[in-house]
């Protein structure tokens, strides 16, 4: 009697949890919120300044680096091949570290073990331009973050980490971009937080940045203590975040306001 | 290693008036700003921009701080022979960089 009558309220409050995610139909890109003229700048490949990392990262691909002295290219030949699809998935369950890391981390790992190389500072033009590039070859694609089940004990993290209020405005992930999308903050459109084309040209930033970056100054601006580049916190976020647009399209490099 | 993005039309009837664009990358850096120690971060802009269509100069812009990083330069000629459009972008601490394009007009 008394485990059904908990299961009772576990249930109602899973349901109003539920209540407040955006349907499956309704979910958009932060493209389709743009205006007509930044619409324009990501559309053309030469307008678009998130292209010109996309170039350093394919001239990083090809170039030699760490004791090993080998390029990303020497091992994954044709980027165009070998990484197609390869962002739609991440993160992704890394084995040996037995938790999900995100694709920077991936090409940092990849320095480490394979090149010898000295990893890649979070934001720097070198990391954004491989990460970039490496995402590029999955534009158009659907993400499909969330196969692996060794995943599913993180994207629960990452669900309740969204969910959670916190900083001096007390505010969760989903109080805005769950609950409150299609309104406006200060004239600027809230969105739905869909991490579908990261990196991003932001104009307000004049620079590529990453998806952490972006979680970083949301959790800035609730007033709370942002988590540090690399910390499980914001993977398992960036994880959530990606099995929630699960089936959304790639757009890297993205362009938005 | 900057590098430029060019969109010239690859083909045009003579006479056409045709659309240029041009993305550089640079930083534009506007001198105006300070470290968190105070000290000035050093102006480091893109401060001249060229176009010439065989040779002879069809477009020019001056540069100035306010203008955003990666400065989206576009323009509008008119296409008269085929030939080889050259750009040419200069600025501070020795910048220097150039690219090119050809157009076949028929």
């Amino acid at each position: 009697m008394r485990l059904a009558f908990c299961l009772a309220i576990l249930a109602a409050v899973a349901g109003a949890a539920l209540a407040t995610e955006i349907p499956q139909a309704a979910r958009r890109s932060g493209y389709t919120f743009m205006t007509p003229d930044t619409k324009a700048m990501q559309d053309e490949d030469t307008a678009n300044p998130g292209m010109l990392f996309v170039l350093d990262g394919e001239a990083l691909w090809k170039r030699k680096a760490g004791t090993a002295d080998k390029a990303c290219a020497d091992c994954h030949n044709d980027a165009r091949i070998s990484m197609k699809g390869i962002a739609a998935r991440y993160p992704a369950f890394e084995k040996a570290q037995g938790k999900p890391i995100d694709l920077e981390q991936r090409i940092n790992l990849c320095r480490a073990n394979h090149q010898q190389a000295s990893p890649l500072t979070y934001e720097s033009r070198e990391l954004l331009a491989l990460t970039a590039y490496v995402a590029e070859q999955s534009r158009g694609m659907p993400i499909e973050t969330d196969g692996d089940p060794d995943l599913a004990s993180f994207v629960e993290k990452g669900h309740a980490l969204f969910m959670r209020r916190q900083g001096q405005l007390n505010l969760a992930c989903a109080n805005c971009h769950d609950d409150n999308w299609d309104k406006k903050l200060a004239g600027s459109a809230i969105t739905q937080a869909q991490p579908t084309g990261y990196p991003i040209y932001r104009l307000e930033w004049q620079s590529l940045g990453s998806l952490q970056r972006r979680l970083r100054a949301c959790i800035t601006g609730i007033r709370a203590q942002p988590y540090d580049y690399g910390s499980p916190e914001l993977v398992e976020l960036e994880l959530y975040l990606m099995t929630r647009a699960r089936g959304m399209t790639i757009e890297t490099p993205a362009v938005r306001p | 290693m900057p590098s430029a993005l060019i969109n010239v039309p690859a083909k045009a009837k003579r006479g056409d008036v045709i659309e240029i664009k041009t993305l550089m990358s640079h930083i534009m850096e506007t001198g105006y700003r300070h470290t968190a120690s105070g000290a000035v971060v050093p102006r480091d802009i893109i401060t001249n921009f060229i176009c010439r269509y065989n040779g002879a100069e069809i477009f020019r812009a001056d540069l100035y701080p306010a203008i955003a990083a990666n400065p989206f330069i576009t323009f509008f000629t008119t296409a008269t022979e085929s030939g080889k459009f050259e750009f040419e972008w200069t600025g501070d601490k020795g910048f220097s960089e150039t690219a090119s394009a050809v157009i076949t007009v028929e």
